[in-house]
């Protein structure tokens, strides 16, 4: 194992972005940073640690705790060197004789209103008040409550006379995670202004003032749980004391040690210091220096690993002859000679295409790339898909038609360069959190924001910023709605000539110009259908093409619908129009969902295409594989999840081996999937816990947490970053390691052992991978892919001097209505999305203490719809659709609009995809979880479908006991 | 609805929604669209029970994927 301790200096200030520089003389020594830097910085620079309590570099400087004076030579007074600049030759002296005593003067006030039980303390070892005591010489604290007295401090809970003193709080244990003793509180403010500046929640303020100064979360009666905090874990991790202190450190004490490595959560790939001792993980810290998060974390990535150690999680290899009879534990040989066996005797039985597999959008490329050379080098065939079929498979075929490549183009730094952002069919601030904070906070500085969504998400407004505009269309109408801010663009004249003439292929311009100008592309010609008005509409297209920088972000709403790719496509044309494309600021940005679905699909996961994204029809790309290999590449596409299903159904597919997914859960029309499931004879599912799916499994092999192996995890931007092992495989093996042993069991001759050696092999035979190494991650931190020769260092920003398909292709995008439509049975919409607290089906975080933010899905009513039906929050309603129904708690809001419905699908009991049906995507066949028609009444409980499922799953996961 | 017809209609249902798409391009353009992108997605499997509804006269399908029909490849059998 390799440690990863780097030390994470603390500069105090921000880093200054001028290109002047300036030199200036510290206590004797020259040093030159760019204009604007505070001393404080400057001094840091040369290694001279200023002492500090209210400065730390994450946050802008404040200048309240008068200890990080300075004398500057020909100036007046002792100035704060956080918050006075550097200025050309001045000579700045950081230890004098009046320095140290006023230090030492302000040091003693602070200790005289602070408990000395250091050595009891959570902070003890790792507390700023303790080393800026010891920095500055503190030997004697004279200020002492006289007896008697009655004298205040806020840290004793009864005063010098022995009663209770009003001026000490309780600690509020209130957040599962971190606790916050105002007893140990020095008011610098770092934890409000991390709040405000970093997270942009401003869920913290300072009440009082003076001595009655105190920090607080929401309003008066509030607690940490009860406020608008969103356990970021920002002000955690600023507190310089022991005042705001992660649980864990608590009970454990402080670690002794920290491995960089990344979230294993959303896309956005935050990186993290793992803080060990021994092999218990104490905490996750943000990791400064990760490029996607720069130390940001969420309350997902920050606090809810706890599943890793969950009791549910299966540590044992289990089989079973039948669906139906209890689990029984075996080792892992004989699980991986059953498995085999099995699988072998389907393919000699039914075919080489029987069987197939199922990459996982959790685990790292390394083990997405074995799990589809499984497939391909030894199975035969080109029967793999993952989880981005019912995610961003649409960005895939959208992108890549009009601009040659799948890729977003920006990296996450670029919003801080973007002025008007246009979130369509993404909720960030749910989705993908500290992503959703940067964009916050180029907002507040004054970036506008266009919000394309049904509901009027937690997007919409925030503390020092409010939409420009919401366009609130019905869900399903989303080409009709991107096509028409077109419309305006082309027929205002507001498009880039230029641009496209240089960059993109004229005539075909010219041909959608023609076809986007026709009457019925108009914003007053959709208004009804859509329910945009076409003033708003307007004005958004007009802000879109002329409001300066403009990106575009989206998410699964724009991808999980019948015309998923059609969207893409209008969205691409919308960059090009306006020629946000190629530089910082811009873009189109597909918010990916799970930690490594761009990685996965790097990997050639996709039944039709080899890693990198090349087409299994080509023979020089097989011809690639086929000699790394040793064996024929099938030249024909293979099956997606959806037609395996099928296939199932129809006999012809009997054998799945997937790998870190629930498709029962987390796939449309689950009848479907769990009549597919049913009719396969061997399911062999590869997970921590016995999932949804694993009701239908043959095999269990148990899965390794991101914490128990190495590999690597490539984000929304195609960031690739580094996952390190911090503790060894509980159940044994790494994820990759367990392919292999199967890969062997079926008479391969696999041998890897290191990850690296993985990825050596995805870099010989990748392209746009052929510059990726461990060394290299090591040495860069991270890279985005292209990484090559061209582009050694990797590719920030995409299609800067061309498109990668050489001109960029302009598509007409007809809008199709779904057939998915309400009418008189099914009168709603039903939408679907996330919420902040909980991931995905909830597998992990269901295991961890958020669930006190979101015990249960429930489903969002217009107080108009809720009337009509006489439904009042908090009722139990059955949720119909012509594919089931489900029945779910209900809450009364005006966030959606009359005639939409919207829940959440974390929870495995509401079974929301019940209710989805089998509609898709025209060219991918992602489904349409975002459109399903509905009806909505009371009901006094659970479905039959719901009990029935319940008890099935019960009973399919007994284990047997032991003999 | 059996299982088989279920499969037919999902079947045509999706050939219609490509062809909703390539319908909007030049009229030559749309043809070769929508057959190539059935060659690149489509496995041979679907392929097969594709031309099985062509071949007993293409009932449901929209004229364009029948347009189209002699561009697709026929899996080997």
């Amino acid at each position: 194992m390799k440690d990863f301790i780097i030390p994470d200096r603390d500069f105090g200030t921000p880093a200054a972005k001028s290109k002047t520089m300036v030199t200036l003389s510290i206590d004797g020594f020259d040093v030159t940073v760019p204009e604007g830097t505070s001393i404080m910085r400057a001094a840091a620079e040369i290694g001279i640690s200023v002492p500090k309590l209210c400065a730390t570099d994450s946050l802008d400087a404040f200048g309240s705790c008068r200890l990080c004076l300075v004398e500057v030579e020909g100036r007046n007074g002792t100035p704060a060197s956080c918050t006075t600049p550097v200025a050309p030759g001045i000579k700045v002296h950081t230890q004098t004789g009046k320095l140290k005593q006023l230090r030492r003067g302000v040091m003693e006030l602070y200790i005289s209103d602070h408990p000395l039980d250091c050595l009891t303390c959570a902070a003890n070892g790792d507390c700023e008040l303790q080393d800026m005591a010891g920095a500055v010489g503190l030997r004697d604290v004279r200020y002492e409550a006289p007896e008697n007295g009655k004298m205040e401090t806020h840290f004793r809970a009864k005063d010098t006379s022995g009663a209770a003193n009003p001026q000490w709080l309780p600690k509020d244990d209130s957040n599962p995670y971190f606790s916050y003793d105002p007893s140990k509180c020095i008011v610098c403010n770092r934890c409000v202004r991390a709040c405000e500046e970093v997270q942009g929640t401003f869920a913290l303020t300072i009440e009082g003032r003076g001595w009655d100064s105190r920090v607080h979360a929401g309003l008066k009666e509030d607690t940490f749980l009860s406020s608008d905090c969103v356990s970021c874990g920002a002000c955690v991790q600023a507190c310089p004391t022991a005042t705001l202190v992660e649980k864990s450190i608590i009970d454990i004490g402080t670690p002794d040690r920290g491995i960089v490595t990344t979230c294993a959560y959303c896309g956005v790939g935050c990186q993290f210091k793992a803080e060990m001792r021994g092999d218990e993980l104490v905490r996750m810290v943000p990791y400064k220096h990760g490029k996607a998060n720069r130390g940001h974390s969420c309350v997902k990535g920050r606090f809810a690993y706890g599943y890793a150690s969950h009791k549910d999680r299966i540590l044992s290899p289990m089989i079973r002859d039948s669906i139906n009879d209890p689990w029984k534990e075996v080792s892992w040989a004989e699980a991986m000679a059953f498995a085999a066996n099995r699988m072998k005797a389907i393919q000699d039985q039914y075919g080489r295409q029987s069987v197939g597999v199922i990459t996982s959008s959790r685990c790292t490329n390394e083990e997405a790339y074995l799990v589809q050379k499984l497939t391909r080098a030894v199975f035969l065939n080109n029967n793999t898909d993952t989880c981005a079929r019912v995610c961003h498979s649409p960005t895939g075929y959208g992108l890549g038609q009009t601009f040659g490549t799948s890729a977003g183009t920006q990296d996450f730094d670029s919003v801080e360069d973007c002025d008007v952002a246009l979130v369509i069919g993404a909720n960030p601030h749910s989705g993908h959190p500290v992503f959703a904070s940067r964009l916050k906070k180029r907002l507040r500085q004054g970036a506008k924001l266009i919000l394309v969504d049904p509901r009027r998400t937690e997007m919409f407004e925030g503390p020092h910023y409010r939409a420009a505009h919401h366009l609130a269309l019905k869900p399903g109408t989303n080409v009709a709605v991107v096509s028409a801010m077109a419309h305006v663009i082309v027929t205002e004249g507001l498009y880039d000539e230029e641009f496209i003439r240089t960059r993109c292929d004229w005539d075909e311009f010219q041909d959608y110009a023609a076809f986007i100008s026709e009457p019925q592309h108009a914003p007053e010609a959709i208004e009804l259908l859509t329910g945009v008005p076409a003033a708003e509409l307007r004005g958004a297209a007009r802000l879109y093409a002329t409001g300066g920088n403009a990106a575009i972000y989206y998410g699964l709403g724009v991808t999980e619908h019948s015309q998923g790719s059609t969207t893409v496509i209008a969205i691409a044309n919308l960059a090009m129009l306006t020629g946000n494309i190629g530089r910082p600021g811009v873009g189109v940005n597909p918010l990916r969902g799970q930690n490594n679905v761009q990685g996965s699909c790097d990997m050639g996961s996709f039944p039709h295409e080899l890693p990198g994204y090349r087409h299994v029809k080509g023979p020089e790309v097989r011809a690639i594989y086929e000699a790394a290999w040793g064996v024929p590449i099938d030249p024909e596409p293979g099956l997606r999840i959806p037609n395996m299903l099928d296939a199932a159904v129809e006999g012809s597919f009997k054998g799945l081996y997937c790998q870190g997914e629930d498709i029962l859960q987390s796939d449309p029309d689950t009848k479907h999937v769990a009549a597919g499931l049913a009719a396969m004879e061997c399911v062999i599912v590869h997970d921590l816990f016995l999932n949804e799916t694993a009701n239908y499994a043959h095999v269990f092999f148990p899965g390794s947490s991101f914490l128990e192996k190495d590999g690597t995890f490539t984000n929304a931007e195609r960031r690739i970053n580094r996952v390190r092992k911090v503790m060894a495989p509980k159940q044994g093996y790494a994820d990759w390691e367990v392919t292999q042993l199967f890969a062997r069991a079926m008479g391969a001759d696999w041998n890897y052992t290191h990850p690296a050696q993985i990825m050596e092999e995805i870099a010989l035979t990748t392209p746009s991978f052929a510059g990726v190494s461990y060394d290299r991650l090591e040495e860069l931190g991270s890279v985005q892919w292209p990484c090559n020769e061209a582009a050694p260092e990797g590719t920030p920003l995409m299609h800067i001097d061309g498109f990668v398909r050489g001109r960029g292709k302009f598509i007409r995008t007809e809008y199709v209505a779904t057939d998915e439509r309400s009418g008189p049975r099914f009168p709603l919409l039903l939408t679907t999305g996330r919420i902040l607290s909980q991931y995905n089906v909830g597998a992990q975080t269901r295991r961890t203490e958020n669930v006190v933010w979101h015990p249960e899905d429930v489903l969002e009513i217009h107080p108009h719809d809720a009337e009509n039906r006489g439904i009042r929050e908090g009722d139990w309603v059955r949720l119909a659709s012509r594919a089931g129904e489900t029945t779910l708690r209900a809450t009364v809001t005006d966030t959606v609009s009359p005639g939409v419905v919207y829940t959440t699908f974390h929870h495995p009991v509401t079974q929301a995809n019940v209710i989805t049906t089998d509609f898709s995507d025209w060219a991918t066949n992602c489904p349409e979880y975002k459109v399903t028609a509905v009806q909505v009444s009371p009901s006094n409980g659970p479905s039959e479908w719901q009990e029935e499922y319940e008890a099935q799953a019960a009973l399919s996961r007994r284990i047997a006991a032991a003999e | 609805m059996s299982h088989d017809n279920a499969v037919q209609t999902k079947l045509i249902t999706m050939a219609n929604q490509i062809a909703r798409f390539m319908e909007s391009k030049p009229h030559d353009e749309g043809v070769s669209g929508l057959a190539s992108h059935i060659n690149d997605y489509w496995e041979p499997r679907m392929r097969r029970q594709l031309f099985e509804l062509i071949d007993k006269g293409g009932a449901g399908f929209r004229p364009l994927v029948l347009e189209a029909a002699p561009q697709i490849r026929r899996p080997a059998a």
